[in-house]
């Protein structure tokens, strides 16, 4: 009797073991999901804001406007129909609280009964006007009225609009373009400032130090890498921001230089790590063959053990690529977050990342700007996989290359 | 040129790199603990923000990151090891550890400000536990797990198959044997990932701001659905917030500091339990 429990406690244990195996498995699966059901909500969402429509004169020929045209519209940089297909006629934007200039308070009756019936009047005296009203005040069967039909936002708007404005009324402007070029721009930046000195520590470290400088050196690496990012923010925040704005004569000096050299210090310990990993997995025959042929020890490193552990190397930069996207606060805090599309390194810039970690506090759970938010996100999620996949796969050849 | 003075001149170049690297970490180290030693007194550390965070200490978002730390390490650790167990010990060499490892590693490359878009989206508001310790404790649990499969994974590929063969040879099932043998055996390095995930924990901002984390919040937390304080949100939220910067800046370099030492503490504690059980094991 004991020993048969036993055997089904311990068949218990081991259950719970195998099902634990399978949580990291589980815990991607819950991200993918629940990232992707909140962004993917925005492609279903309305490009005007939510409970307002657009409204025009029944004689206006334009039948549908998108997001970037609305935009340019209530911006007034679009001040002829005709620049959005219709006829050549002024457009006169109005906006809801128009409406209270125009007529007193009694005259919209009680309880502003009256208000679709005037926003219809108003409408109709004016051939070129676009109104943006609310949906519940909007004037129904009024024939010289026409309500713009909403439009969903649209993917390929997403990807390729060249502006985030995700507050802008009437049309919040979700372009992730600017973003992902800036975040590109930091990351690409970081890894040209960090690949040459991780590299000349990596080949220091497994081919020159002495045993004891290797063991002080290692422990100082992974310190680098055990700093916290707000704390290398801050660092670059007091020491690097007003540095860079003193020597460059720079207005500002929150610019996307700021943000590539602090990367490049937190992208530093994964690329000497690895790098260095897979240079100490050259074969010793290799090695000493290279030797044995008269070559000095530098002519050794560079033609025999840096092309050994390519691979490796390669690798080392992917996941350095990898952590500088992804890397938030740091970045949010040198590098001034301007979401316009970057031209110079001395720019101010601003990342997915940033942008996430700036917003969501004020966007409201559930709306448009919360689910363009949760969309960043799945790009990040999307791009941190492949890269991850991507260096798994350069490692293992590394691991294939037996001799 | 001579081969030799090429040579010469590439060793130099990487002496001076190491020595760069080397240097950064000692200035960004020197320069935090220089400007925050002065800060940091008694009362810096056991009094609430006060005068709208332009005074006071920082007290409430020190126990903050402690109950982080703690809830994420509670839920996190068992959790881990189990899966580390099952790795090294049951899921052989098939497609499936092959997978496992695959994810495992994958989780732990995901951005952590995606960690905190998830928390936010499950735990808060899926599971309605509000801007909590809880859903704070869940989401940076999350974060540190492969960190810790990993380092129970090592330790136990650590031991040698012999110990495991001897157990057997006993008459032990392979349960005792892990239970009794492998894990008393692989232990202190786990203990390592534990320490460094503590480390890791203190310091993530972007998985707290949008789970747990308060902007300010003198009380202590009653139970594990209040806001916290947590001191890197504190220190994200006085270094950039603020107009007063002559009188935020020093309580910046503090909360800087006091976060620079937990994580120096952890590491070094980690590197010298490795090194003091990793000589142990091996005369065994």
């Amino acid at each position: 009797m004991r020993k048969l429990f036993k055997r089904v406690f311990e068949r218990i244990i081991e259950g719970l073991l195998t099902l634990s195996g399978g949580i990291t498995s589980f815990a991607i699966l819950l991200i993918v999901i629940f990232l992707f059901k909140e962004g993917a909500g925005l492609f279903q969402s309305p490009d005007v804001e939510k409970g307002y429509v657009l409204a025009v004169n029944a004689t206006n020929p334009v039948e549908h406007l998108d997001a970037k045209q609305i935009k340019e519209i209530f911006d007034y940089e679009f001040t002829d129909w005709q620049s959005v297909g219709g006829k050549d006629e002024e457009i006169k934007p109005f906006r809801f609280d128009e409406i209270f200039s125009l007529y007193s308070e009694e005259e919209f009756g009680e309880d502003y009964a009256l208000l679709p019936e005037k926003l219809g009047e108003t409408i109709a005296q004016n051939s070129g006007i676009i109104a943006f009203i609310p949906e519940m005040y909007a004037p129904k069967d009024n024939i010289s009225v026409k309500i713009l039909p909403a439009k969903n936002i649209l993917f390929s708007e997403f990807f390729t609009g060249k502006e985030w404005m995700p507050t802008a009324t009437p049309s919040p402007q979700f372009g992730v373009f600017p973003l992902i070029l800036g975040t590109l721009w930091v990351s690409i930046a970081a890894i040209l400032i960090a690949l040459p000195l991780g590299l000349g520590v990596a080949i220091y470290m497994s081919e020159l130090a002495g045993e004891r400088t290797r063991k002080l050196l290692k422990p100082t690496i992974e310190l680098l890498a055990g700093i916290p990012s707000v704390v290398y923010g801050f660092f670059g925040l007091v020491v690097l921001v007003p540095m860079i704005q003193k020597t460059l004569n720079l207005s500002v000096g929150e610019t996307a230089l700021a943000g590539s050299i602090i990367l490049a210090i937190m992208a530093l310990p994964t690329i000497i790590t690895i790098a260095e990993d897979s240079m100490r997995n050259t074969p010793l025959s290799m090695r000493e063959a290279s030797l044995a042929l008269g070559a000095t020890d530098w002519q050794t490193i560079y033609r025999v053990i840096v092309p050994y552990a390519a691979s490796g190397i390669t690798a080392a930069v992917v996941l350095g690529v990898g952590r500088a996207i992804g890397e938030t606060m740091a970045v949010l805090m040198v590098t001034g977050n301007a979401a316009i599309i970057p031209h110079s390194l001395f720019e101010s810039v601003r990342t997915i990342p940033a942008t996430i970690a700036a917003e969501l506090g004020e966007a409201p759970t559930g709306g448009v700007h919360y689910q363009a938010l949760f969309m960043l996100g799945c790009i990040l999620f999307i791009i941190t996989m492949i890269i991850s996949i991507l260096s798994e796969f350069i490692s293992r050849k590394q691991q294939n290359k037996g001799l | 040129m001579n081969k030799k003075t090429k040579q010469k001149i590439a060793f130099t170049v990487f002496r001076i790199l190491s020595l760069i690297v080397v240097g950064i970490l000692f200035w960004i180290l020197g320069f935090i603990i220089y400007r925050g030693i002065g800060v940091i007194s008694w009362k810096f550390l056991t009094t609430a923000p006060t005068d709208g965070m332009t005074g006071g200490g920082i007290f409430p978002a020190i126990v903050g990151t402690l109950c982080l730390v703690a809830g994420s390490i509670v839920l996190a650790f068992p959790i881990g090891v189990m899966s580390g167990i099952y790795i090294n010990e049951y899921a052989g060499n098939g497609w499936l550890v092959k997978f496992i490892r695959i994810m495992t590693n994958n989780l732990g490359s995901i951005p952590s400000v995606v960690f905190g878009l998830f928390g936010m989206s499950l735990f808060v508001n899926t599971f309605k536990f509000g801007d909590s310790i809880i859903a704070g404790s869940f989401t940076l649990g999350l974060l540190i797990l492969p960190l810790i499969i990993r380092t129970t994974e090592e330790a136990l590929k650590a031991i040698p198959d012999s110990y495991r063969t001897g157990s057997y040879a006993l008459g032990a099932t392979k349960l005792q044997t892990i239970i009794r043998v492998t894990l008393p055996m692989a232990f202190p390095n786990i203990v390592t990932g534990l320490i460094l995930s503590i480390g890791r924990v203190s310091g993530e901002t972007a998985p707290i701001l949008f789970t747990v984390a308060a902007y300010f919040l003198p009380k202590l937390p009653h139970s594990i659905f209040d806001q916290v304080m947590a001191l890197p949100y504190h220190l994200y939220v006085i270094a950039t917030g603020g107009t007063d910067i002559e009188a935020t800046r020093p309580i910046a370099y503090g909360t800087a500091l006091v976060l620079i030492l937990i994580v120096l503490l952890m590491n070094i504690s980690a590197n010298v339990l490795r090194r003091y059980f990793g000589k142990k094991v091996k005369t065994h």
